[in-house]
């Protein structure tokens, strides 16, 4: 039982590992204020639970959640090319609630608030990862590839023009850089694994609905960038774990769930909190916030 | 090799740049000069696409770059030192240099499977470049831990790695120490000396009259005058105008 809700556990900090490494390339690395990510875990998680329903094979739903989040983040970057800072913030906001309105009402095509059941868990050669050891095993598979895949793209040069836009991008461009590719290919790649999330939780979950995906479960991952410091993906691992982590001790003291959602907001908020007075930078940030 | 026609930019009622025209011929030095706000500045942005001109054409190397944006004006060769320090913080002083160098670094495929790898000849061309300011120890040193002059040297030398064929140096020695002030002045004799073309702009008119060739002299958005620096260091509307007597 208690090795159960540990895998659980582990599932659940690995989707979240995918979604906080992602947005870390947009938020932290290229400094785009990116308040859509959420919005890419939708899109990727309702690609992949419709293409599932009817009778796609994993590798494809799973991998045109990601390609269709990317093409949205590619969208995205476009209309907001010259947007900077708390701008760029509200207008990807914007999105988040615009595709949320749409999972909620274009109910031919999710069924609104309803929600889409019955997602079948992925199968693979044959094999069906139907319980949570094996799906653990494929979401540690797929959250080392993306770990890799991005940290591949911080550390190369192409990762350094990515944080020489967000350290100045008047000085990257007169560099003879185009700023606005390199802020499209972060933004369409962060919201490509963050579709590649999307599709792992609905295939974990088997059931999802608009709820799941409102500015409420975009905090913690945000939070996790920030405690965990910009631009480091160490500190974004770490956060992820604790963040995660923390709050389950409530469940164990007896509080009812009505109480232990709320107060994983308020814990969250605390920490954020606390990290900005006490270690502005995060736990391993190089970049101080503005 | 840049030519400026007819350059017009307002500031709502102010002319930053009114009606300006200039040459600058190949592989001199040339001076803009000028009291506050005579729209030095103005013109440099406006000739490295930040800016867009009101009215007026700014022409490279026979193509018209009047309406281009700064990426391209940099590829076509234009290579700028800011006035203010624009250096990325967060990057080393060799990641600063190595971003200069080309344009490979922003090709995604060929990075993601790393086939932008750190040639030699990079690697040379960066340590020669740091050891000519005595920099060589600062490699990994993050921009923003540098001093002041440090950082001015730093961006000079990113300014001249970044391939180009026509230099423009807004305010190299502004604020600078007087060491660091001959460094940087023996930097730009050795520049001229390879035969490289470049504008500045410089306040201190010690130093733009014994490096220029040819000064050209701006008040209020124009150009009043221009001539070798002899000529103009005698200029009694130049004396006038910097000195206000």
């Amino acid at each position: 039982m208690i090795s159960a809700y540990f895998i659980h556990l582990l599932i659940l900090i690995g989707i979240y590992l995918i979604l906080a490494i992602s947005l870390q390339l947009s938020v932290g690395f290229t400094g785009l204020l990116n308040l859509g990510h959420i919005a890419f875990y939708c899109v990727g998680a309702y690609a992949s639970a419709l293409l599932a329903l009817n009778g796609f094979p994993f590798w494809i739903y799973f991998l045109a959640a990601g390609f269709l989040a990317m093409i949205f983040g590619f969208l995205l970057s476009i209309p907001t090319k010259k947007l900077k800072g708390d701008y760029l913030a509200l207008a990807t906001l914007g999105f988040s609630f615009v595709i949320y309105a749409v999972a909620l009402n274009w109910t031919g095509l999710t069924r609104g608030p309803l929600g889409l059941p019955g997602i079948p868990r992925p199968t693979l050669f044959g094999f069906t990862f139907s319980d949570n050891v094996s799906f653990l095993i494929l979401t540690f598979i797929i959250v080392l590839i993306s770990y890799l895949i991005i940290k591949k793209i911080t550390i190369s040069p192409f990762g350094k023009v990515l944080e020489a836009t967000r350290d100045d991008e008047l000085a990257t461009r007169v560099l003879g850089k185009n700023t606005f590719k390199m802020k499209s290919i972060s933004l369409a790649t962060s919201a490509f694994f963050a579709g590649l999330a999307g599709s792992l939780y609905a295939s974990y979950i088997t059931f999802i609905d608009p709820s799941s995906f409102t500015l409420l479960q975009l905090i913690p991952v945000l939070c996790i960038v920030i405690i965990g410091g910009l631009a480091s993906l160490k500190g974004t691992i770490i956060a992820t774990i604790i963040l995660v982590l923390l709050p389950e001790p409530l469940r164990f003291i007896g509080f009812p769930s009505s109480i232990v959602g709320p107060a994983r907001q308020i814990i969250y908020g605390l920490i954020l909190l606390l990290i900005l007075v006490y270690r502005p930078k995060g736990f391993y940030g190089k970049v101080e916030l503005e | 090799m840049l030519e400026i026609k007819n350059l017009k930019k307002y500031f709502g009622g102010v002319k930053a740049v009114d009606n300006c025209s200039f040459e600058v011929k190949p592989k001199t030095i040339t001076a803009l000069i000028g009291p506050n706000g005579a729209g030095k500045s103005t013109v440099f942005n406006l000739v490295s696409g930040i800016l867009k001109a009101d009215s007026g054409k700014i022409i490279f190397s026979g193509a018209d770059i009047t309406k281009a944006k700064p990426e391209k004006i940099s590829n076509l060769g234009i290579s700028r030192l800011f006035q203010q320090t624009k250096l990325f913080n967060n990057l080393t002083v060799k990641e600063n240099l190595l971003l200069a160098l080309d344009n490979e670094d922003t090709k995604f495929w060929k990075n993601l499977f790393s086939l932008n790898k750190l040639s030699k000849e990079k690697e040379t061309k960066i340590k020669e470049m740091l050891n000519l300011i005595g920099m060589e120890k600062f490699e990994s040193t993050l921009t923003r831990d540098l001093s002041y002059g440090q950082k001015r040297l730093i961006e000079l030398l990113r300014t001249i790695l970044n391939p180009h064929k026509f230099l423009m140096v807004d305010e190299p020695v502004a604020g600078v120490n007087p060491k660091l002030r001959e460094v940087i002045a023996k930097i730009l004799e050795k520049l001229k000396n390879q035969g490289e073309t470049i504008l500045l702009i410089e306040h201190d008119m010690n130093f733009t009259l014994n490096v220029a060739d040819w000064v050209i002299v701006m008040e209020k958005g124009k150009v009043i005058a221009q001539g070798k620096p002899e000529e103009i260091r005698n200029n009694p509307r130049v004396l006038e105008a910097y000195l206000g007597e």
